[in-house]
């Protein structure tokens, strides 16, 4: 019953020739109907993983199963049961994004009858009917993005693999995928796998986010979890009146450590948000005026930080992702 | 055969097509450059043709078989860079991830080449029928030329392939580009090989396999139907063709790392 299944991963791990040991022992488990965020800098790992689970690369060492099937012995069965979109929208320039899906429709084994059907309700599904006719290169990223999308839905898969699906797209394309990967995972059940190098995009729309960094996950679980574990929120408060800073700051000690602010004072909550209401009223007891009052939850790059003792933006930038075409060692 | 598998390469096939129609100087290039050189050789060398021994009285009816190689060099580089540009672009993944089998792949990819060949060739026998060139093998000689040329196609195309899928790179392909032509001057291309006069340009030559393709075609235009000529022209091509799709799908299956 390969339907019950998602995606496990024991001790996966991938060498290069002469290169790093791109990935390094992963152990993961993605359930069923689940958004499962795999996030991390440039060079961390993200896509040489999506590759072995596909079955695009052979793993080194380590065994994983997509859709109850054995990404080794089974690639067949698994890719009949996957979808995926790979980093940078794999696509024809010279050809329009009807005559794609004609060509993967054939390739995927539809049935004659149901192509061009099936072709027209996926170029509808990702807006691009209007531009079904173009040819690719003269699409922007964000359609390609949808083009690559709806090819990889072409044969219904149960496990979606997207590889860093808006990387580069502006904001309005970024939000239509998003909304695109959850109706997915919501309504029709499919379980995405998603790499992402945005911190925004794992937390709003992974269930469960894997931090991968220098080929190992440091951590795992839902953002809110995650979160929670690095630290609690803090309050900043600035005053009307900048004079009142001090005084504002014995208030604040109350229900806290004090800490960094940006311009007021702040202090990290002891017993989380729910203080904030108990600050609000302790400031207009003393007769305070606040010109800002600000709760900061932490993110998933102080939980990248917390890890790895380096901030997630600008980590990628030291060492690249080895070329995935190497050979194996 | 199953029918998935024919509409597989069929598919593909007409990808490869429709990609080189829709690259203006992948069609127009291929078929202006041979012709042009045509035009130059058969004028400028004309008076070669008083040479003792000299098959034909037409130096253009002597040259015509050029054109023939000329194309397939340039399928070889067709071939290969579409190829190549697939694997950088990450588009081979695509057709890896579905259940699409190897020879599919190749077997399209050749068959989109075939079909340029085939257009190419028609374009030469038209050439030549326009200018006047006496075909001496007759109706039945055009179409085994024609035959010929599609199997010369095969093998440079399978070759450009192998290349491509040997280095996944559309430069490398393209540096090929000089040494074929290298192999094409240093061939019977100009001027029989018994009356080349240079003795080391005559061994070369001779150990040249592009010279029995440019010969097997020849015989059929300027002498009528040669059997030494064609069986050593058909056995070169098949040789290169075979090996060359041999060396091709090896190196797929390769590049196809997916388990």
């Amino acid at each position: 019953m390969a339907d019950e299944h998602g995606i496990v991963a024991s001790g996966l791990v991938r060498e290069f020739k002469k290169g790093p040991r791109a990935v390094d022992g992963i152990d993961l488990v993605v359930h069923p109907g689940e958004i499962y965020g795999f996030l991390g800098p440039n060079g961390a790992g993200k896509s040489t993983t999506v590759h072995m689970l596909t079955t695009l690369l052979p793993p080194t060492a380590g065994t994983a199963t997509v859709a109850g099937y054995d990404i080794v012995r089974e690639g067949p069965q698994v890719r009949a049961a996957i979808g995926a979109a790979l980093q940078e929208a794999a696509l024809d320039p010279l050809l329009t994004g009807r005559e794609h899906l004609r060509l993967q429709t054939t390739l995927q084994g539809i049935p004659r009858a149901e192509r061009a059907r099936r072709g027209e309700l996926l170029l509808e599904r990702v807006g691009l009917s209007q531009a079904a006719d173009r040819k690719v290169r003269g699409y922007s990223g964000g359609m390609k993005r949808r083009l690559d999308l709806a090819l990889a839905l072409v044969h219904s898969p149960r496990i979606l693999f997207l590889d860093e699906p808006t990387t580069g797209l502006d904001v309005q394309s970024r939000s239509a995928l998003w909304e695109e990967v959850r109706r997915l995972a919501q309504d029709d059940g499919v379980t995405v796998f998603l790499t992402t190098q945005y911190l925004e995009e794992a937390d709003v729309l992974a269930n469960r986010v894997g931090i991968i960094d220098h080929g190992r996950i440091v951590a795992e679980g839902t953002p809110a979890q995650l979160k929670a574990e690095v630290g609690r929120p803090t309050v900043e408060v600035v005053p009307a009146d900048l004079e009142d800073k001090e005084r504002a700051a014995g208030i604040l000690a109350r229900f806290g450590e004090p800490c960094a602010a940006i311009q007021g004072v702040a202090v990290r909550l002891r017993t989380g948000e729910a203080d904030l209401a108990e600050i609000v009223r302790a400031l207009d007891a003393e007769g305070l005026k606040v010109e800002n009052l600000q709760l900061h939850q932490p993110s998933l790059d102080d939980v990248f930080l917390a890890k790895t003792g380096r901030s997630l933006e600008g980590a990628g930038e030291e060492e690249e992702e080895p070329e995935l075409a190497l050979e194996p060692a | 055969m199953s029918e998935r598998f024919v509409e597989q390469v069929g598919q593909l096939a007409r990808r490869s097509v429709v990609r080189t129609a829709r690259q203006p100087a992948n069609v127009v290039f291929p078929l202006v450059f041979p012709l042009l050189l045509l035009a130059v050789n058969s004028t400028g060398l004309e008076s070669a043709t008083h040479l003792p021994g000299f098959p034909t009285d037409s130096y253009l009816a002597f040259a015509l078989a050029v054109p023939f190689m000329q194309g397939a060099l340039f399928a070889t580089m067709n071939a290969g860079t579409d190829l190549a540009r697939d694997i950088q672009t990450g588009f081979l993944n695509r057709l890896a991830l579905t259940p699409m089998r190897g020879i599919a792949l190749l077997s399209g990819q050749l068959g989109g080449v075939m079909a340029m060949t085939a257009v190419q060739a028609a374009v030469w026998i038209a050439a030549g029928l326009i200018l006047g060139v006496h075909f001496a093998a007759g109706v039945g000689g055009i179409a085994v030329l024609f035959i010929f040329s599609l199997l010369i196609g095969l093998g440079f195309g399978a070759l450009g392939a192998f290349l491509a899928l040997r280095t996944g790179s559309g430069e490398a392909v393209q540096g090929m580009f000089p040494v074929f032509f290298v192999f094409l001057f240093i061939s019977s291309m100009a001027m029989p090989r018994n009356l080349i006069e240079i003795k080391w340009f005559q061994t070369a030559a001779t150990l040249n396999p592009v010279s029995y393709l440019i010969e097997g075609i020849r015989s059929l235009i300027v002498i009528g139907w040669d059997a030494e000529a064609l069986a050593l022209g058909f056995g070169v091509a098949i040789l290169i063709a075979v090996t060359a799709v041999t060396l091709a799908s090896l190196s797929l299956r390769t590049r196809l790392t997916r388990s």
